[in-house]
């Protein structure tokens, strides 16, 4: 067991980040941290919501698991993330959770004392050495002798070695990275839902019966406790097909669904960023895989060049004890050391800002949309989605209808000359400008989250590419429906860091420029209150661009201060006239904003799919 | 999967004579013993010479009229055997001779014991990677499972099976990855299974074409097809080689 302590409010990805630190884990992707609830069901610890949410009344206690069993380890840069796979297997092995033959759990067994033991010694290993592992459910004098037999045969292979034969052999049995869940069929027989790699398996006693490969599959769907899938006619059938799963209540049926949106997107889809060219609004649910593909963590894994971390590989004896069938190397018990309670005051803003510059989320993974698969929240009834839908068309009317009042600018004072010759440029990699205005009262750049929710209604501010605008949107609203809410991300605003969401093809070959404007504007003026964003795209035969704005509206000690921020993403083959886009982007800012100044403008320009930073 | 289709022993049994008019069928025509039987040793004779495999025969059992089709009598994957219950009452004791067989080759023996099991090995796929189970009249859900206990590294799936005696009679392995399989009921298999098919409804003419990088050889079949046997049903192949 290891003890880790977090703030009270921290985000789940937080705790994982800590965990995988310790565990000197770079290919975190795979994993996550489970945890039972109430009903005693294994979740998977969101990483983008608070834990306190997500955990209620049921124990701080967090398991460390394999998430996504990845189809061929070989593949896999660093030897400790196979060990942890390894460890996580002989889990799932010994659990019965991952059924084998005999002679596969002698061999299975065989490569684990070869990891562990090192090579075969009659001296040292009598028969009696192997009782305190368990390679199999039901572990016979007949398996351990084999499992001594093979271990012999392994002599001069390393641990690394051993991982890697082990792997090699686990990765083909049936139920690898298979995840199961009880469901009846159509005509209420018993039957388990697999969700793997490769799609999704239907089995009756223990005998596969179906099987839908994701390609084949349309939309998967769920409402009340049952889950829907659509399938892709044949080559003889003219229409598609929905087959229909009962399972146990809503929240199981739901479980089902998040874990087919999860391993889809991981598995199937290169980036979690799709380029948008439908409609603007998105009604679904708010569930999306929030985390890389294996694509992209397999991009960021080839980028990984350390020196092979040392590690300690545990004895066995845990691995038979542990019962939560999650990587035994720790059974992590996380609990909260006490809470940094509200920020109402400016004097503790600075012990929080230095508690939370211990972590970054990536607020680019965040959101996902899917081009296969359209993922439906079939628990709206279609009176909530017109009302829904119809709010939303009314506060974006009413935005884009405000008529801007002829001023004179504040900007106008403040440039030493035009916008486009206060361009500092660098040749190469990212450009920065900061025009650097400010308008009092100065605006105290704090992550937004640990600001209490219930005094205000908060928004956040970040940058966004167009589909992840529309389900702030949608989320702000909700924000602004019930008046309390939470920031859905930290930003740090202090440091101009470069944003990594951009409307890019990660799948293109030509090279694509990209540039990206954010224009922000400070002011004190009595907006909107809540959130209201639009998104805006227009596109030429060579250009795409795309807008969003973001408007905030805090409240700070009384004193009331809104902020707005357009976020630019031109996308284009050619070379982009950036000094005109951004005079063009100021000057609309200005337009739209007549009550505000300009206090900060980025450039980045990204040309290929930026890696991330870990 | 590679190895897969590498064998180095042939379990077979010797042509009874009572097969001739006694034999499970499902058409009328009469069969020529003599013509059989010379279908049979060519057969043997490729398994020996051609493929230089090591054949164990097995003598008739004149009481046990299909005991040339041994093929069903057991499943082998490995070093494992399961001795299958044969769905056909007739031909339940057939399995005796292939467990003895097969023991004394060192296999590890599964007994299909449960009463309310069936299951033919014709209608057994194994594609390296996973099995196939036919659902027909010799064969039930409760074979498939306890075939499924036996080889528990494979994921096992079911295939109806309507207008055919076994899941063998209408396709089989065509290599490492590859079914081929008559073009009526690819359908209903390909829409079901993740598979790669070669479909035509003549299989020769097909196999000739597609398969080029393998060696063929023909042999004749015709007269035990009048009692519904095919060519995969007069052996039991082995892989006796440890891949360890």
């Amino acid at each position: 067991k290891s003890y880790f302590s977090v703030i009270k409010r921290a985000k789940g990805q937080y705790l994982f980040f800590q965990v995988c630190d310790h565990l000197n884990l770079l290919e975190k992707d795979y994993f996550g941290l489970s945890f039972k609830d109430n009903t005693e069901q294994s979740c998977w610890l969101d990483p983008t919501k608070d834990i306190k949410r997500q955990i209620r009344n049921s124990q701080w206690q967090f398991v460390f698991s394999v998430k996504f069993y990845p189809p061929d380890p070989s593949q896999l840069t660093e030897d400790i993330t196979r060990y942890l796979l390894c460890l996580q297997l002989r889990q799932d092995i010994a659990s019965g959770r991952l059924p084998c033959s005999f002679v596969t759990h002698a061999l299975l067994g065989s490569y684990t004392l070869q990891a562990e033991l090192g090579d075969h010694d009659p001296e040292e290993h009598r028969l009696d050495y192997i009782s305190d592992f368990q390679f199999a459910p039901n572990q016979t004098k007949e398996l351990e002798e084999k499992v001594v037999e093979l271990h012999k045969s392994h002599r001069g292979m390393t641990p690394a070695q051993a991982d890697t034969q082990f792997l090699e052999n686990a990765k083909k049995l049936s139920m690898y990275g298979v995840d199961l869940h009880h469901a009846k069929d159509s005509e209420g027989v018993d039957i388990m839902l697999g969700v793997c790699a490769n799609g999704l398996l239907i089995y009756k006693d223990r005998l596969r019966i179906n099987r839908f490969a994701w390609p084949k599959i349309l939309k998967i769907s769920y409402k009340r406790s049952n889950f829907y899938i659509k399938i892709r006619p044949g080559e003889a059938e003219q229409f598609e097909s929905t087959v229909g799963f009962k399972l146990p209540n809503h929240r199981a049926a739901k479980r089902v669904w998040k874990v087919c949106v999860e391993h889809h997107t991981f598995f199937r889809l290169v980036s979690t960023e799709q380029p948008t060219k439908t409609k603007f609004l998105t009604l679904g649910s708010k569930f999306r895989y929030s985390g890389r593909t294996q694509a992209q963590t397999r991009q960021a894994s080839s980028l990984i060049d350390r020196p092979t971390p040392y590690f300690q590989r545990t004895s066995s004896k845990r691995i038979s004890r542990s019962l939560d069938g999650g990587i035994a190397l720790h059974l992590l018990c996380l609990c909260v050391t006490g809470t940094l309670g509200l920020v109402s005051n400016g004097s503790m803003s600075s012990a929080l800002l230095n508690e939370t510059s211990l972590y970054e989320i990536p607020g680019e993974n965040i959101y996902v949309r899917h081009s296969n698969l359209m993922l439906e929240d079939l628990d709206k009834t279609q009176e909530d989605v017109l009302k829904h839908q119809a709010s939303i068309s009314e506060l974006k009317r009413s935005f884009m209808e405000a008529t801007p009042e002829p001023r004179p600018s504040q900007w106008d004072k403040r440039l030493t000359g035009s916008p486009a010759t206060s361009l500092r440029l660098q040749a190469h990699g990212v450009r920065v400008l900061v025009l650097g205005i400010r308008t009092p009262p100065q605006t105290l750049r704090m992550p937004l989250s640990l600001c209490s929710a219930e005094n205000f209604k908060c928004g956040c501010v970040l940058s966004l590419s167009c589909s992840l605008a529309r389900y702030f949107f949608k989320r702000a609203l909700k924000c602004s429906e019930t008046k309390s809410c939470q920031a859905a991300h930290n930003f740090d605003m202090a440091s101009p860091t470069l944003t990594k969401t951009v409307g890019i093809n990660a799948e293109s070959r030509s090279c694509v420029a990209v540039r990206v404007l954010r224009v922000f504007l400070d002011g004190n003026g009595d907006g909107e209150p809540g959130v209201l964003m639009t998104a805006q795209t227009i596109t030429s035969e060579s250009l795409c661009t795309t807008t969003t704005t973001h408007i905030t509206k805090t409240l700070k000690g009384g004193l009331s201060e809104t902020r707005i921020e357009k976020r630019i993403v031109i996308t284009g083959d050619s070379d982009i006239d950036h000094d005109q886009a951004l005079a063009q982007a100021i000057k609309e800012a200005k337009e739209q904003h007549p009550d505000m100044s300009v206090t900060r403008v980025v450039v980045h320009k990204e040309t290929e799919l930026a890696e991330d930073e870990d | 999967m590679s190895g897969f289709g590498c064998f180095t022993h042939a379990v077979v049994r010797a042509v009874p004579q009572s097969l001739a008019r006694d034999a499970l069928r499902s058409g009328g025509l009469e069969v020529d013993l003599l013509k059989v039987q010379e279908e049979y040793e060519e057969y043997v004779s490729v398994l020996k010479h051609r493929l230089g495999l090591e054949v164990l025969e097995l003598p008739a059992d004149e009481a046990l009229p299909d005991c040339v089709f041994v093929e069903d009598a057991a499943v082998v994957c490995g070093d494992t055997a399961l001795v299958s219950r044969p769905g056909a009452q007739s031909r339940r004791r057939e399995t005796e001779a292939v467990k003895a067989a097969l023991t004394e080759l060192g296999l590890n023996i599964v007994e299909m014991t449960d009463e309310s099991a069936t299951l033919d090995g014709g209608d057994v796929l194994f594609t390296g990677r996973e099995f196939f189970v036919g659902l027909s009249k010799r064969t039930n859900q409760r074979g498939a499972e306890i075939l499924a206990d036996a080889f528990k590294d494979y994921a096992v799936s079911t295939v109806p099976v309507q207008d055919a005696l076994h899941l063998k009679s209408f396709c089989s392995m065509a290599g490492p990855g590859l079914i081929a399989i008559g073009s009526s009921e690819a359908a209903n298999f390909s829409a079901k299974f993740d598979v790669r098919l070669i479909c035509d409804v003549c299989i020769y003419i097909c196999v000739f074409e597609k398969l080029k990088d393998h060696m063929l050889i023909p042999v004749t079949n015709q007269e035990k097809a009048k009692v519904d046997g095919g060519l995969t049903c007069c052996s039991v192949l082995i892989n006796m080689k440890k891949n360890i």
